[in-house]
């Protein structure tokens, strides 16, 4: 019965046009619906099976078509899943925490997982209060939303939010929380820049400043309704521009004016705990299966692509970086394994729903080694004491990944593009977004920066420095044993 | 009476202690250090950072022992805690003026 609906439904649409679609890759979708019915994978599936059914269902189109306005689909297949990946999203957290807690030294363990914990919960009543509604609400202006949803204002668990199909849409709250997680995540990767010496009023401070004034118009200028690098066609599945590129740089900009760390370059700052950094990685492996996946907001066949990409990028870019690793250094280490492992993830992000799986391994492969790359050769060159390597492995496999979208979505490179898909047009179309984002993100984290420093300051003292923020900014200490 | 510091390679340690009941010696202190002599350390490589570790975990063994069983001790040690390779360790000798057993107050020999 919900088949015959859905059908029911979807020829509606088709039968009405389609009515402004919100989110990124919209438009492709929309053509596919009305024009290319099989080209795109999204669609296949449920226009596949409309088509021979399609003698029957105008007999019945009118009588729903005169029903008041619209019949939406909303599967409870799709809201599952989308509940479903918004919480493996969160697993993100304690992965990330882990991953970077890891890697600075003992003293230092509490202040990062408590920045990653703290960082998430603020971003995310930000995003309930005003964010959700200067990103993704009513208002269709180039840059920013508006103040319409301000406090979620007039969201009701009966309100929608649409996906990529046309008519199929699913429950707005479960859309803020999805999209929640995304900002909130984004906020907690800058952490790993400024690590072991800056003021956790500070990293508050910085992190609410910067949410405002570079997340949310990034995240509506890629997303968001007349947005407008998604006017200009730009792909970013899964937030390559809006989360890695955009906190990277934000993490690339606090490394040079939060100062090294002391010590930096003459003593040993050695990671305290791999084996957490290998376990945080994991953990970012499988919620970044919601992260990618669940961007496709429908649990179709697009949602199995990603998940494929999510699945093979991750594994070529663990070899790559051992690969690399092995050949230039002699020893293939577990935490370039572990850290092939997340070059991989954020590199395949802006692509997993529009590449093959073999573009996907390629752009694994490349992300690995060029991330290698970006914590050793490009590192040196930027001279910026980017404790946790944040512009290295977010900054370049979010660029890399932004970019080789733009390749390897061509259909004769197994990519879901249409046949007049052009490579290099896309590809400029790639590189502006990776600009935009990266000029926007650069003077909003200096102007947060600047503020902090102001009201607070960035930078503990000396001696909490070297006595360690567990104790000196939290009062406790990791391990008691 | 003596007191002996013996550094040696952590894996060594139980053939060590086994070598000492061996001879009949009572009571061993082991503790976990770290130090060079002539063995190099190694290069740990972290992402773009690379460290030289001079320091390598070795075991320090103290022992008390009598005059009279003072080159058997060294012997035993000797051969139980070697390799052959570099970094084997060494055994330290010095004289040892007073002893005293906490629970009965007995000293020199007796409280060995």
């Amino acid at each position: 019965m919900k088949k015959v609906l859905s059908i029911l439904a979807l020829v509606t649409t088709l039968g009405l046009g389609f009515t402004g679609n919100v989110l990124a890759e919209d438009a492709p979708a929309a053509d596919a619906a009305t024009t290319e019915v099989v080209a795109t994978p999204d669609a296949v599936a449920p226009v596949e099976a409309a088509t021979p059914e399609v003698a029957t269902a105008p007999e019945a189109a009118p009588a729903e078509a005169a029903a008041p306005e619209v019949a939406p689909t909303v599967d409870k297949g799709d809201t599952t899943w989308m509940m479903i990946s918004t919480i493996l999203v969160v697993l993100m957290v304690p992965g990330l925490a882990l991953f970077y807690g890891g890697l600075v030294r003992s003293k230092n363990m509490l202040s990062v997982l408590m920045q990653v914990f703290v960082v998430f919960s603020l971003v995310s009543v930000l995003w309930a209060v005003y964010g959700y509604s200067l990103a993704f609400g009513s208002g269709a202006g180039p840059i920013i939303g508006d103040f319409g949803k301000l406090f979620l204002a007039g969201v009701t668990s009966d309100s929608l939010s649409d996906t990529f199909t046309a008519g199929v849409k699913i429950p707005e709250y479960v859309f803020i929380a999805f999209q929640c997680i995304f900002a909130g995540l984004t906020a907690t990767l800058i952490v790993g820049s400024f690590a072991e010496r800056i003021k956790f009023s500070a990293v508050l401070l910085f992190s609410a400043i910067w949410f405002t004034l570079s997340y949310i118009p990034i995240a509506h200028m890629v997303w968001g309704a007349g947005g407008y690098l998604l006017g200009q066609g730009a792909l970013d599945f899964a937030g390559g521009t809006v989360v890695h590129i955009n906190a990277a740089v934000a993490g690339l900009v606090g490394a040079y004016m939060v100062g090294k760390r002391i010590g930096y370059g003459k003593e040993a700052l050695t990671p305290h705990n791999l084996t957490l950094t290998m376990l945080g990685a994991a953990l970012l492996w499988v919620g970044w299966f919601g992260f990618n996946a669940g961007s496709n907001l429908e649990a179709t066949g697009g949602a199995g692509l990603a998940l494929v990409n999510t699945l093979f990028a991750t594994a070529a870019a663990v070899l790559a970086w051992s690969i690399g690793e092995a050949f230039t250094k002699g020893k293939a280490s577990m935490l370039g394994a572990a850290s092939g492992a997340v070059a991989g993830l954020v590199a395949i992000t802006p692509a997993c729903g529009s590449v093959g799986p073999m573009g996907g391994i390629v752009i694994g492969f490349a992300g690995g080694f060029l991330c290698l790359w970006g914590v050793t050769g490009l590192k040196k060159l930027l001279g910026a004491d980017d404790s946790l390597d944040v512009f290295g492995v977010h900054g370049v496999g979010g660029i890399v990944g932004a970019l080789l979208t733009g390749v390897f979505t061509a259909p004769s490179l197994g990519g879901t593009g249409k046949p007049d898909f052009s490579i290099a047009s896309q590809v400029i179309v790639q590189g502006e977004g990776v600009i935009i984002t990266i000029i926007w993100s650069a003077i909003a984290a200096f102007i947060a920066y600047k503020i902090a420093d102001l009201i607070v300051g960035l930078r503990v003292s000396e001696e909490a420095e070297r006595e360690g923020l567990d104790t000196t900014s939290h009062g406790e200490r990791a391990y008691n044993i | 009476m003596k007191f002996i510091s013996a550094i040696i390679k952590p894996f060594k340690l139980d053939e060590v202690r086994e070598a000492l009941s061996a001879i009949g010696v009572q009571g061993i202190t082991v503790t976990e250090v770290k130090g060079f002599g002539r063995q190099k350390g190694h290069t740990e490589l972290y992402r773009g950072a690379e460290y030289v570790v001079d320091f390598l975990p070795k075991v320090k063994v103290e022992i008390a022992i009598d005059d009279k069983i003072l080159d058997q001790v060294i012997e035993a040690i000797e051969k139980s805690a070697a390799t052959g390779k570099i970094g084997d360790g060494k055994i330290f000798v010095f004289n040892l003026e007073q002893v005293t057993r906490i629970r009965t107050g007995e000293t020199g020999s007796e409280a060995l």
